[in-house]
């Protein structure tokens, strides 16, 4: 079944969850140096480095899907904006802490159960991946899922940012089920879940952190879109100018 | 054995790959981290699987590196390194002497058996104290400690205080 698959279309589906965890991890890493208290700042540094890890894979897997001779790196460094598939929800910027930890929480909710899903993948690249990076988000989750409660059950005004934070990007987080012809190849060949499968477990885990969190959950709102094909918000023109400056300075440089 | 070189056996390049140290603990080995999968002759070339700790841990290249330098200083110039994902790795692979290398150096080594499964019902199991999981303090040995932040010093290790001796200590995360 696996070697039936349109390859472009596996291609692009690799793309967007290898995108989404450069992007996010880049946001994060942005972090270092930064942070509230030494323990958040280690913290914060050490998941962006698992979200890069995890970047290695699977671009290193769109790279040989594609069959083209790139590399993970030259997709990560050499892409314009226009070509990374990253939902918008990931280069919303950090904003305050409470909106990092946020966002951070509300990808992390499906980030997790888009990896149980995977590790029964019909190909046993994506299954392998996917089993060694449900072990790392599933500290992600229960860091995230944490501090969201204990900042949303808080003070008056942490619980009033994190209140502003989930109303901000909420109305991000729909992409994350929505789906295309690329996404309906991966789920006939057996690759991936159907995104949308993914949402009634989300929505169960959102449910319950923000109740105990006291937060007041934001309901049906709009829906953002366009990331997953390309269409982004300005925000991720500057996260690639910064991390792709060493290599369009320097082509190949390593060090 | 007549006038060949005998090649060393596998079980005797295990040997001198548990005397190369890690490289952000170097109290422990790489045997003893339980990351070297197989050692293997295919024909003339010995193939060292190596299976990555954590996805973006930096030391798996350094690891790399020095695995092959071991191996090279003991004369084997015909090598490959392989990487291998599946089974992921687990803390359940450091074995008993690295655990205890571990607690030695001040280091709280990880329970078996008691990753973190992510669903908020085993947070709320743990916070509300009806796991079992408890991180004994490596300097004094008291149960009575608390988790300061998930992620320490590097994503292996969460960092823990203990309540008694007031020390603060890093526990390696069951994964």
């Amino acid at each position: 079944m696996g070697s039936a698959v349109n390859q472009a279309a596996f291609f692009e589906w690799l793309c967007r969850i290898g995108d989404n965890c450069l992007i996010l991890g880049h946001r994060v890493s942005e972090w270092c140096g930064h942070s509230p208290v030494l323990e958040e700042d280690i913290a914060l540094a050490n998941q962006a480095l698992d979200l890069i890890g995890q970047t290695q894979f699977w671009l290193g897997l769109a790279a040989e899907v594609e069959g083209k001779g790139r590399t993970a790196d030259q997709l990560a460094y050499l892409r314009d904006a226009a070509a990374f598939r990253n939902v918008l929800l990931v280069e919303r910027p950090n904003g305050d802490f409470g909106n990092t930890l946020m966002r951070q929480f509300l990808f992390d909710a499906w980030h997790i159960e888009l990896l149980r899903a995977l590790e029964k993948s019909s190909d046993a690249r994506v299954a392998e991946i996917a089993a060694k990076a449900v072990k790392e988000v599933a500290y992600h989750l229960e860091r995230s899922a944490d501090l969201v409660i204990r900042l949303g059950d808080g003070t008056e005004e942490s619980r009033a940012r994190m209140q502003k934070a989930l109303d901000t990007l909420y109305p991000y987080t729909g992409e994350l089920f929505m789906a295309d012809a690329s996404d309906e190849a991966v789920v006939a060949a057996g690759i991936a879940p159907a995104p949308a499968s993914l949402k009634a477990a989300w929505d169960a885990t959102v449910s319950q952190v923000l109740a105990e969190a006291t937060l007041t959950h934001p309901g049906d709102t709009y829906q953002h879109k366009g990331g997953r094909k390309g269409v982004h918000s300005e925000h991720l023109g500057y996260i690639l100018a910064e991390m792709q400056f060493l290599q369009r300075a320097y082509p190949g440089a390593t060090w | 054995m007549q006038g060949g070189e005998e090649r060393p056996s596998a079980a005797e390049i295990r040997g001198w790959l548990s005397e190369v140290p890690d490289p952000e603990i170097p109290v422990i080995s790489l045997t003893d981290l339980g990351i070297i999968r197989d050692v293997a002759w295919q024909g003339e070339t010995l193939v060292v699987t190596v299976t990555p700790t954590y996805s973006g841990c930096p030391a798996t290249g350094v690891i790399n590196l020095d695995i092959e330098k071991a191996l090279r200083d003991r004369g084997i110039t015909d090598l490959r390194l392989e990487r291998q994902l599946s089974p992921p790795w687990t803390t359940d692979w450091i074995t008993a002497e690295g655990r205890e290398k571990l607690r030695a150096y001040g280091i709280a080594p990880p329970i078996d058996g008691t990753a973190a499964d992510g669903r908020p019902a085993g947070r709320i199991a743990r916070l509300s104290g009806t796991s079992n999981l408890t991180i004994a303090c490596p300097r004094c040995g008291s149960t009575q400690t608390r988790k300061v932040s998930q992620f320490g010093s590097t994503p292996c290790k969460a960092s823990y205080v203990c309540n008694d001796c007031l020390e603060p200590f890093d526990y390696f995360k069951c994964i």
